[in-house]
């Protein structure tokens, strides 16, 4: 018998009785998420967020931050101007390796976790949000779900072949407890929230 | 109402006065209250040992001293859980299972069938209240810091109806003292330190006494503050609510 | 890494001879355990999703075999390949074989319990091919040759000038450096040239979905996605007990894993592997290793419910004062004491005896995992099976033989009271534990049951 077999033999043999599953719908919410608790929470978890009424505003904005020299990359046309590589004309992922900042739109965002969605159409490559230096993500003001339930829900059975929940420039507290960012992936994470109305492009935190 | 007094093993050899305390107050509140003199332990030392096997005869024991009362009442958490949940008969399944009905730990049986509302006793002292494990986690006589509940105490609350006493804030509420039964001398390291600790925090918050609702964790707490040669006193929350100050 | 013969009462004692490093231990933890407090009173649902996760749960145990098969037949459509390890040994020739047939002696690995588990290191290691932990905190004790103490917080039992010096000894930075943040910066330089050159990279799987086929991989650092992302072959570990039913019960877990653990609303990154990229390669490896006879001891089967959160390491009274290390196994504390022994009985007897049954980890549990009531009933068990020390064995039944007779119970009490009273020293010797920094209380001058017999009501 292969192990296969022997392991869900002995499954079968071992397992109890059929239990149900819980009603998950106790959970659900017709609400939209808080724009205004994602900011705060993303905030606390060490991220950025700009509220910005364009485009142009966002690239201003990254400009401005990170200066010139950097090498800047996204798959969004509207930065065309803005990225200083192309990713089409990447010949090795590993070519990545010095990417500065990486712009990348994401499905949704989550008010109690500050996390954004974004799956690998999204990301061109899997490894960009997580090799480049800093991250920027654009979202859409609306698209904010409270909770984690109505994140699924929006995800559904979407198609993907990788998709993750970022919240946060990556980090680590592995040493004593004391939280550093900027443990393997980016040293910062900005969330441009594109709405209708115009803001400043001022950092909330 | 006739209530059986289960006095545990070691509050009857060391700590009479938890025991003695604990029949006047039930008397005062107007109980009949009987003490079976043939009773000795639980058998919770032996269980959770692991030998829980071996205690069919405080089993047979206690079901024997036990079975006719009306309530079976007994100044401690940690015992009565025992009996709770582990005691059992083989020949007098019903009884083992109507007993585990009836025994109360004091303060519950104070708070949830007494229905007690005031109390005539004074204790002008800071003290600091010590939850014991079995009692808060296991019988839920009080709210437990790790659930997302509202907060609650039945001993506190009785405290509470002491004249003059001072609850003292600590800065881990329910954190084990080390005990343990056997627990105390077969990790004695840990358990000494858990116990330390323990102390400290009160002794922190200026406690002039801990009490408690189980001997064990206060006789434990005692063996500490005795070695450090500290003033401060463990006293069982039956002498304070006897009105003993 | 070797295996150490001392049981945690021992190993304990040694931890507790430097009484303010276990101080400093149990403060560090108990931090982490007042995050936790913080983040779960900030869902107001909190117990309805632990009573959910536990329900869900329930479910995986109880239809695993369907959702074994589901899962795999989902992954194999996604271009993934599976694979069937009975035991620790399968598993790792297994990540040996798929490392030669990649052609490369060198592996990426981040966080996987699972690998500690099965000691997949030291065979790799003997079998020369060299393995990276790329998770900080593993890095660390991989570098001082030392197994992780924490499943979460694998170096939380090293000060940071101790990891000063192993990276000046190992990386090359200047002695005496304790600063977190540069340590840290020392580390992602170090690992991210590992990440670029690896073409294996082995990660750990935190949930795999029946119904998609897919596998959720949660890290801070993005170590994990670091390794996968950047090599050609992705090998992924996990045991039976992982599996979801659904991507929708991914909500709940996520609400509950991280606020469990460190007290985060969530992971960095929660990394949704489906197929592999064009291309490349993605193994799945589902391991037994024992979990199938837990899952038939009806007491203890509910511990594979277990999502490896640790909060009850950071929340057990005894963890915080004895050290991972006391433990003697891959995953420590309380989850640890109740899964061990279904390994080998024999050699993890003294972890179950190793509480005081306070009670307090099932508490925290997410997914209400009953820790304290199978820490019991291990006892029982093991007590039962002969592995109980002789010592005490020989005193319980004395005990028990003493405590069923009245008679006995009360002369007892007698001779026990008037030898602390007029022989202190007969008991207060090095030989009973309970003194060495304790008293024993004051012997009064009668027990309750003879006071009572003068004044007490009469019948």
């Amino acid at each position: 018998m292969s192990s296969r077999e022997s392991i869900l033999a002995a499954v079968k043999a071992n397992q109890p009785d059929s239990t149900a599953l819980p009603d998950l719908s106790l959970f659900g919410t017709t609400e939209q998420g808080s724009l205004q608790k994602f900011a705060e929470v993303l905030g606390a978890i060490g991220g950025k967020i700009f509220h910005v009424s364009s485009y142009d505003e966002i690239a201003q904005t990254i400009s401005l931050q990170y200066g010139d020299g950097v090498k800047i990359v996204s798959p969004l046309k509207e930065f065309k101007e803005l990225r200083t590589e192309n990713l089409d004309d990447l010949t090795s992922i590993h070519d990545l390796h010095d990417v500065d900042v990486a712009i990348l739109k994401a499905h949704f965002g989550v008010a109690e976790n500050g996390a954004v969605w974004i799956t690998e159409n999204e990301m061109v490559h899997r490894v960009l949000p997580f090799v480049t230096q800093h991250l920027a993500i654009v979202i859409d003001a609306k698209a904010i779900v409270p909770t984690m339930h109505q994140a699924y829900d929006k995800i559904s059975n979407a198609v993907y072949g990788f998709g993750a929940f970022i919240a946060g420039p990556s980090k680590t507290a592995d040493i004593e407890q004391s939280l550093v960012i900027g443990a393997h992936g980016p040293r910062s994470m900005a969330v441009f929230v594109l709405n209708d109305n115009p803001y400043s492009a001022e950092a909330i935190k | 109402m006739t209530v059986g007094l289960f006095i545990p093993c070691y509050v009857d050899q060391f700590y009479p006065g938890a025991a003695i305390a604990t029949l006047q107050l039930l008397e005062k509140l107007g109980i009949d209250v009987v003490y079976p003199q043939n009773q000795t332990c639980c058998g919770q030392p032996m269980a959770n040992s692991g030998f829980e096997h071996l205690t069919k005869g405080c089993n047979e024991l206690f079901i024997d001293n036990f079975a006719d009362f009306d309530y079976i009442v007994a100044p401690s958490g940690s015992c009565v859980l025992h009996v709770r949940d582990h005691l059992h008969d083989d020949k007098n399944p019903e009884a083992a299972k109507n007993i585990s009905h009836k025994i109360y730990e004091l303060t519950t049986f104070l708070t949830d069938v007494l229905k007690v509302k005031s109390l005539d006793a004074k204790f002008p002292h800071k003290v600091g209240m010590h939850q014991s494990c079995h009692g808060q986690r296991g019988l839920h006589i009080s709210s437990m810091t790790e659930l997302v509940a509202p907060e609650f105490s039945k001993p506190g609350s009785l405290l509470q109806m002491v004249s003059d006493i001072e609850l003292v804030h600590l800065g881990r509420k329910d954190e084990c003292c080390g005990f343990g039964g056997t627990f105390c001398v077969t990790e004695e390291a840990v358990s000494v330190k858990m116990g330390k600790d323990r102390v400290e925090d009160h002794l922190e918050h200026g406690a002039e006494y801990i009490t408690g609702v189980d001997m064990s964790c206060l006789m434990h707490m005692e063996s500490i503050l005795k070695r450090q040669g500290s003033k401060v006193k463990v006293i069982h929350i039956a002498e304070i609510l006897n009105g003993i100050g | 890494m070797e295996q150490t013969t001392k049981d945690h009462a021992e190993l304990a004692q040694e931890f507790n001879r430097d009484e303010d490093r276990v101080d400093w231990h149990d403060e560090t933890l108990w931090f982490i355990r007042a995050k936790r407090d913080k983040a779960a009173h900030n869902i107001p649902e909190w117990e309805t999703l632990r009573e959910t996760a536990s329900q869900i749960k329930n479910n995986v145990l109880s239809n695993l075999h369907n959702y074994l098969q589901q899962f795999e037949q989902n992954a194999i459509a996604n271009g993934v390949e599976v694979h069937w390890a009975a035991d620790a040994a399968e598993h790792n020739q297994i990540v040996h074989r798929l490392i030669n047939e990649a052609n490369v002696v060198r592996m990426v690995k981040s966080k996987s319990m699972l690998t500690e588990e099965c000691g997949l290191n030291e065979y790799l290691a003997k079998n020369g091919i060299e393995v990276i932990d790329s998770d900080l905190g593993e890095r660390i004790v991989q570098l001082a040759e030392e197994p992780p103490s924490h499943i979460v917080l694998p170096c939380i039992h090293k000060k940071k000038e101790e990891i000063g010096e192993i990276f000046h000894k190992h990386l090359g930075i200047e002695a005496g450096i304790s600063d977190p943040q540069f340590l840290t910066e020392t580390a992602r330089q170090h690992l991210r040239e590992v990440f670029l050159t690896r073409k294996v990279a082995l990660t750990g799987v935190n949930f795999a979905i029946a119904e998609t086929g897919e596998f959720v991989v949660c890290t801070n650092e993005g170590n994990a996605d670091m390794g996968a992302h950047l090599a050609e072959v992705h090998i992924a570990s996990m045991g039976i007990e992982k599996l979801l039913p659904e991507r929708k019960h991914l909500g709940v877990f996520l609400r509950l894993l991280t606020r469990s653990a460190t007290g985060q609303p969530i992971t960095t990154y929660s990394s949704h592997f489906k197929k592999p990229r064009e291309g490349k390669k993605i193994h799945i490896i589902i391991v037994d290793n024992g979990r199938t006879v837990q899952l038939g001891r009806k007491d203890f089967r509910n511990s594979l419910k277990c999502i490896r959160c640790a909060a009850c390491m950071n929340t057990c009274p005894v963890y915080r004062r004895s050290g991972g290390h006391s433990y003697h196994t891959a995953v420590a504390g309380p989850i640890g004491s109740i899964l061990a022994p279904n390994l080998d009985m024999e050699k993890y007897a003294d972890l179950p005896f190793a509480s005081t049954l306070c009670g307090s980890c099932s508490n925290v549990c997410p997914v209400k995992i009953h820790i304290h009531d199978q820490l019991y009933k291990w006892r029982q068990v093991l007590v039962k099976a002969g592995y109980a020390p002789a010592a005490k064995k020989a005193g319980m039944q004395a005990m028990t033989w003493t405590l069923s007779s009245p008679a006995l119970y009360h002369m007892a009490g007698k001779a026990g009271r008037w030898v602390l009273k007029h022989a202190p020293f007969a008991v207060n010797n090095k030989l009973n534990p309970w003194f060495k920094q304790r008293d024993m209380p004051t012997p009064p001058e009668q027990s309750f049951g003879e006071w009572y017999k003068q004044n007490g009501k009469k019948k």
